[in-house]
């Protein structure tokens, strides 16, 4: 592990999370390295969403430190903006931009954030949409396409910004059942090249053949944490074991 | 009673000049309205109490008074002070029109900027939290998501508002000013003809507001463009 390319990217320390007086997060600590894919599974309401919305700044957390590419949160805002130019985000209700075409929605914070040129930024954009296999529809408009397809653009929309790590707010929870393999495709080739990646997702088939480490979450906490195999065939804590009974069960 | 044609033949060209004094008041009121209310509006929106409570309190005094009461203090209360009368902008408020633009413009402005804020309160907060995680500013969040789609959602009450600014350029009327209402008023005063006279009057200010409702309609479905599914 002491590669430079196994660099810890993410680091959460000791990090703790309240909204009023309800603790959403107790004492997270998480540390993951370039390259590393990481599923985090748990009941809703666990935190699960709180943790990796934390890590852009979506959220902010009260106690503890979060290190992202040496880069530490703070309030300030020139540290925000820094973790997030390296933090691409895909979010559950796919959030793109209304009232842009597909190909602006990917071509904007290029332009703003990264100052890029409109030619080159167009270009990008393009070379992303071929990726995520839409190129046809740079020019229609979010509404005019299914959901499995406005998630994949909202996926190439990060990629454009050149992230290191990638994180997926339940990115299929949303789509019809026909569609969650088109995104979770893109996701597996996502993984494949080496993208450092966080997903919150119930996909257990995804879990499996691509994640290198399973996170379970439960009332704000990391309750375990282990390797895929390892994970679902001798899960040690008993909250885990309930979990996995509970959704592998039919 | 009978219902004179020949009269009202005779003043519909008369009132009619004074569609230019109505035209101005209502454009040049609007556009300034619009600055004050987009002004009133990053106020309101600025996170920052001593922006945030003078803007409430300005909204408050405007939309908590008459129309025709504002009109009358700018016009009769204004020029009372020396210091109005000293200053540059005396050359304007000297003039009824000019009072009846600055009462009009303070007053829409008040309206319009609540209609704003209506629109920005109605943007999605995922979308904005994309632009967020995007990297984009504050500023540039603003600029390029927040104010392009509370545009739109804003536009149908801000067509009412300007609909409702055309009706109460006719107050102008009270303070000398020759705009359609007042020439009919000095017509109705001549010939004593109220029926005919006001009545061929409130049929020009309706074809008036058919054209801004179908003014406003183009705009609306350019601005709504991107909500249809079929492209």
């Amino acid at each position: 592990m002491s590669e430079p390319e196994k660099r810890p990217l993410i680091q959460m320390q000791n990090v703790n999370k309240f909204f009023g007086k309800f603790q959403a997060l107790k004492n997270i600590n998480l540390e993951v390295r370039k390259g590393e894919r990481i599923v985090v599974c748990g009941p809703s309401g666990s935190g699960k969403s709180t943790m990796i919305r934390c890590i852009n700044r979506l959220e902010e957390h009260n106690e503890g430190h979060i290190i992202i590419d040496g880069n530490e949160l703070t309030n300030k805002v020139k540290d925000i903006n820094a973790v997030r130019r390296e933090v691409g985000m895909v979010f559950q209700s796919f959030n793109l931009f209304p009232h842009l075409t597909i190909v602006k929605n990917l071509m904007l914070a290029q332009q703003l954030v990264r100052k890029t040129s409109k030619a080159e930024a167009r270009e990008t954009a393009m070379q992303y949409l071929e990726r995520v296999k839409i190129p046809e529809q740079a020019n229609k408009y979010p509404i005019q396409l299914s959901g499995g397809q406005q998630q994949r653009v909202a996926i190439a929309r990060a990629l454009c910004m050149k992230p290191e790590i990638m994180l997926f707010d339940e990115p299929t929870s949303a789509l019809d059942p026909e569609m969650i393999n088109e995104v979770l495709e893109v996701m597996v080739d996502l993984a494949k090249e080496g993208m450092t990646m966080i997903c919150v997702t119930h996909e257990m088939g995804f879990a499996r053949s691509v994640a290198d480490r399973i996170i379970f979450m439960d009332l704000g906490e990391i309750v375990e944490q282990a390797p895929p195999k390892e994970f679902f065939d001798s899960p040690k804590n008993d909250r885990t074991k309930k979990f996995l009974s509970q959704i592998l069960s039919h | 009673m009978s219902f004179d044609l020949q009269l009202i033949a005779e003043s519909l060209p008369m009132m009619l000049m004074g569609i230019g004094i109505t035209l101005k008041l209502l454009v040049i009121s609007g556009i300034l309205g619009l600055l004050l209310a987009i002004c009133l509006l990053l106020m309101r929106i600025s996170g920052r109490w001593y922006f945030n409570v003078p803007a409430q309190i300005y909204i408050y005094v405007f939309r908590g008074t008459p129309i025709l009461v504002q009109i009358f203090i700018v016009y009769y209360g204004l020029p009372q002070f020396e210091a109005v009368r000293d200053s540059v902008f005396w050359p304007i408020l000297r003039e009824p029109t000019g009072c009846a633009i600055l009462a009009l413009s303070l007053n829409t402005g008040a309206y319009v900027s609540e209609i704003l804020r209506g629109g920005v309160l109605g943007v999605d907060k995922g979308v904005l939290e994309a632009g967020s995680a995007l990297g984009m500013s504050a500023h540039q969040k603003f600029i390029y998501i927040t104010a392009p789609i509370a545009t739109r959602l804003a536009l149908p009450a801000y067509s009412n508002d300007v609909i409702s600014l055309l009706k109460s350029t006719a107050l102008a009327s009270t303070i000398t000013i020759a705009d359609m209402t007042g020439i009919a008023r000095t017509i109705v005063a001549d010939t004593y003809a109220p029926y005919e006279i006001f009545i061929s009057l409130a049929i020009i200010y309706m074809i008036f507001t058919f054209g801004l409702q179908k003014l406003f309609g183009v705009i609306e479905r350019y601005l709504s463009r991107y909500t249809k599914r079929e492209g």
